[in-house]
């Protein structure tokens, strides 16, 4: 289609936020929302690293009491805690709420409002736990809070309350975000793009999706049960009562278990893009990739006990998730392989997004191999909460997950800013972060193995660890120093960057087809396509559908398998309520750790927010043939 | 047999790093797609089966005559109790495990409070120590000499400073040092070890026994061959007067966040006290 500067007039109109703080607070433009998801995580990963800095000077020598172990225990229990919940799962799901629409040629998310009130509840949960963090209460107990330790008797005051609720605001704002993502993958994709036309990257994110809907339910369960055994005096988690503190880990790693691969299957997706693009190629087994992230997800169920294998569970039952745990190196490699079977066939190009993907190989096997070892029931008896598996699981999720997102972040950021990142100082970056970490984490594979336990504020003189342990914490420093670079780079590139153009890579995907940035309606007008590299097969002009309305919000609804236009759909406007919502949910939550009477009080805020939010204005669909274009 | 295990892992991975670069790689996926090559499937099913195995060999059971003992964790302590083979007695002691070379010790592991995990990695893996459960351990140490045993799940403030010596004797030498602990607590019948004493029977006796003195506290670690042991406080420091001494006036100092309190005692009493303590043995 010629670009109509008349219609472009009025869809900017239509689509365009309002401005200054009442635009700030309304929007729901899936951009804007992502965006600040994306850099609420960047900071709390800043924040998170200097703890763990801290940490790795406190270990350097032996016997040192620079930190008290009130504040070193405080110390793990937030890194831990603020990685986990507040910034490898929001981050991903960041991901998706940015690039999913743009990838599917969309103009919105499913539920634009429900995104906006994903962020505002995640936003909450990130104040309650630093907010806490400032007022010295911070929570003390890891980022897992067994019982009874967590319980009432051992653990008085509100530190683990705040750990608790914190849960259960990301976790609410995980299921929203989740819910959206999946709906608007399944629902919204532009007409042609059947399910065997989805790229890797929207099945990704669709699996961890429906992951994180199975899974979280049963940590906001654990968690409020050990907020009602503090609160109410119930006694699930007490022995002497009758509770059972083994409950509280079958139900916490049901959920952590999953959890991993919540954060691990988006990063595949990332990975997959960047290797497609880089390769000048498709990829290598698009089926199997898929086929083996689908296996990956159902296998993920089913593997918790892994985490337990020292609880004293019959030996024969850890040994059946032993082999459950092995099974998952096959679609794992089975991934490994399409990717470097893509690059090996491809005509590579090794741009800093490629760099980090092959940083990410490289280091995510090494974690994937210790993964093996530790899934033994009879090795992990000595493994198990050692510096081993510290190692292990940091080469799983950062070089697993991280990697892949800085790739990502390299890789996406000409079409989030319209400009290039520096690619010399993107390098420098990569090396300062992927040798660090190296530097870092291998010895505490040998430290695990020499006896030394996590979650340890000191250690005794001549045991033989130090020399490791300052190895470590130079490796962490200089991992700190690439990070500190890798953020210089983002924003200085922000203003100095070179003008990157709609697609500066030639990329496969649509949304390369979108201008850089994006405009807040994404398209113009709907895409056709007729292949899973759109952008490589398609004709130029892109083949086009018009007929979506320019004078007020809507999208396109089509089948779930085939993509077939269904209907035109009202997409909402910039909205006060979201925000409302979430306060009335926050006031609930955080209320609710201090008296049981938060609940239904609460209940009739949060009834009134979402009245408000749900009061009908305009008729929601509109059925009818929608105009083909050129 | 960890060591074998370990072996195994790290030559599986070895064998399949050398596997990925043979031959075309696309070939390689090719036939793991169609199903027509199999070897992929074979390394992780015998680490599977080496797994299970090795699991069946380190839970067998060791037959009847085994040493029973009971080790129950405490808020950053360890109550070790052994049962008398003759008299059926349980001997109590703390922070100090003693195992005789080459004959099979069956542990029983429980918690008075929170979760903690028993572990002497020279000896065996981990086992926790769940309250409101018991877990049993099999414990046939091989090597003679001093060990270092620590709490390895995550129990609290000093987690860090749970620890514990374990000395594995000659059977002989074992049956002597149980034969010792069993007896009640000898101190010096001089002076200064009464005044000790009696002191010790006020603030200290809340919390800790001398078995044969009317001191019965169970709140805290038994005292009564206290300068036996070869470190005070759950491994925090080793066993020397100035410790002990340093360790009564300052507990919260040395391990901070233990629950012992810090009893305001004049320098006097609690010099006689650390004298009587380093009296027994």
């Amino acid at each position: 289609m010629t670009p109509d500067p008349a219609l472009e007039d009025q869809i900017s109109r239509t689509w365009g936020d309002p401005p200054g703080l009442w635009g700030f607070i309304a929007t729901v433009d899936h951009k804007r929302i992502a965006a600040r998801y994306i850099v609420t995580a960047l900071l709390l990963m800043f924040l998170a690293g200097m703890l763990a800095l801290d940490m790795r000077w406190q270990l350097t020598v032996p016997e040192n009491t620079r930190m008290t172990p009130q504040l070193y225990n405080e110390s793990f229990s937030l890194h831990g805690s603020t990685m986990l919940y507040l910034v490898s799962v929001p981050v991903m799901e960041a991901m998706a709420f940015w690039l999913v629409p743009l990838m599917l040629g969309a103009r919105n998310m499913a539920f634009p409002r429900l995104g906006a009130f994903s962020y505002w509840l995640y936003l909450g949960g990130v104040l309650t736990l630093w907010i806490a963090h400032a007022m010295d209460i911070t929570p003390d107990l890891g980022w897992f809070e067994y019982p009874p330790l967590a319980g009432p008797a051992y653990s008085p005051g509100h530190r683990a309350d705040i750990w608790a609720q914190m849960i259960t605001f990301t976790e609410v704002a995980a299921l929203c975000a989740s819910v959206n993502v999946a709906a608007t993958i399944l629902k919204m994709r532009p007409p042609g793009m059947t399910l065997a036309r989805m790229p890797v990257f929207l099945w990704a994110m669709l699996i961890a999706s429906i992951m994180t809907i199975l899974s979280m339910p049963a940590i906001m369960l654990v968690t409020s049960m050990l907020i009602s055994d503090r609160l109410v005096s119930t006694h699930f988690f007490s022995p002497g009562a009758g509770g059972d503190v083994i409950l509280f880990q079958h139900l916490f790693w049901f959920f952590g278990h999953p959890e991993v691969y919540i954060i691990f299957i988006p990063a595949t997706g990332f990975v997959s893009s960047i290797v497609e693009t880089f390769s000048r190629r498709r990829l290598f087994g698009h089926s199997v990739l898929v086929l083996s992230i689908i296996s990956i997800g159902a296998l993920a169920f089913g593997l918790w006990v892994h985490h337990m294998f020292a609880v004293g569970l019959p030996r024969l039952g850890n040994d059946f998730y032993t082999a459950a745990s092995m099974a998952i190196a096959l679609p794992a490699g089975l991934q490994i392989f399409c990717w470097i079977a893509t690059i090996w066939s491809g005509r590579p190009r090794f741009d800093t997004p490629m760099l980090w993907v092959i940083a990410f190989v490289l280091t995510f096997v090494i974690g994937g191999l210790s993964g093996i070892m530790t899934a033994s029931a009879a090795l992990d008896l000595q493994l198990t909460d050692t510096y081993f598996i510290v190692a292990h699981f940091h080469y799983v999720l950062v070089g697993g997950a991280l990697f892949p997102l800085f790739g990502a972040f390299c890789y996406w950021y000409p079409k989030a800013t319209g400009r290039m990142m520096s690619e010399r100082w993107g390098k420098i970056a990569l090396v300062g972060i992927v040798g660090g970490f190296n530097l870092g984490f291998f010895p505490m594979h040998l430290l695990g193995l020499m006896g030394m336990p996590r979650r340890v504020y000191t250690y005794p003189t001549g045991m033989g660890w130090d020399t490791l342990n300052q190895i470590a914490t130079a490796g962490s420093v200089i991992s700190v120093l690439g990070g500190l670079i890798f953020v210089a780079n983002a924003v200085v590139s922000y203003w100095r960057g070179a003008p990157s153009g709609a697609d500066p890579w030639q990329g496969s995907t649509l949304e390369w087809a979108s201008a850089s940035p994006a405009p807040p309606w994404n398209f113009t007008y709907t895409p056709v396509v007729h292949s899973l590299t759109p952008m490589w097969d398609e004709s130029r002009p892109l083949p086009v559908m018009e007929g979506l309305a320019s004078d007020h919000r809507e999208v396109l609804i089509t089948s779930v398998t085939d993509a077939a236009p269904l209907y035109r759909q009202k997409s909402t406007s910039p909205s006060i309520w979201p925000i409302v919502a979430a306060v009335a949910v926050t006031i609930m939550f955080i209320a609710s750790i201090f008296t049981p009477w938060a609940v239904p009080l609460g209940s009739v805020l949060i009834g009134a927010a979402l009245t408000g939010w749900f009061w009908p204005l305009r008729p929601r669909a509109k059925q009818g043939p929608l105009g083909r274009g050129a | 047999m960890m060591q074998a295990m370990f072996g195994i892992a790290v030559g599986a991975a070895a064998v399949g790093a050398q596997q990925a670069p043979a031959g075309p790689v696309g070939t390689v996926v090719g036939q793991v797609v169609a199903g027509d090559s199999r070897e992929p499937l074979i390394g992780p099913q015998i680490l599977i089966v080496g797994s299970f195995l090795a699991d069946r060999a380190l839970f067998a059971a060791r037959g009847s005559e085994a040493l029973q003992v009971r080790v129950t964790g405490h808020q950053y302590w360890w109550r070790i109790e052994y049962r008398d083979p003759a008299t059926g007695r349980w001997i109590e002691t703390a922070n100090e495990l003693h195992l005789p070379q080459g004959r099979t010790a069956r542990v029983a592991l429980g918690s008075a409070d929170v979760i903690h995990s028993f572990w002497v990695p020279n000896v065996a893996g981990k086992i926790d120590m769940v309250p409101g459960r018991r877990n049993l351990i099999d414990l046939t140490p091989r090597r003679l000499g001093w060990f270092r045993g620590q709490c390895s799940e995550y129990c609290g403030t000093q987690h860090a400073h749970m620890a514990f010596d374990v000395k594995v004797d000659s059977p002989p030498a074992f049956d002597a040092w149980l034969a010792a602990q069993a007896r009640p607590a000898s101190p010096a019948p001089d002076p200064i070890a009464a005044q000790g004493a009696s002191v010790f029977a006020g603030p200290c006796a809340a919390c800790h026994a001398v078995r044969g003195t009317d001191a019965g506290g169970r709140a805290g670690p038994d005292l009564t061959h206290f300068a036996s042991r070869r470190s005070i406080a759950a491994g925090t420091l080793p066993m020397t007067r100035g410790n002990v001494q340093a360790w009564i006036a300052q507990p919260q100092a040395l391990k901070p966040g233990v629950p012992m309190p810090a009893v305001p005692l004049s320098p006097k009493d609690a010099d006689a006290v650390a004298h009587y303590l380093a009296t027994l043995r």
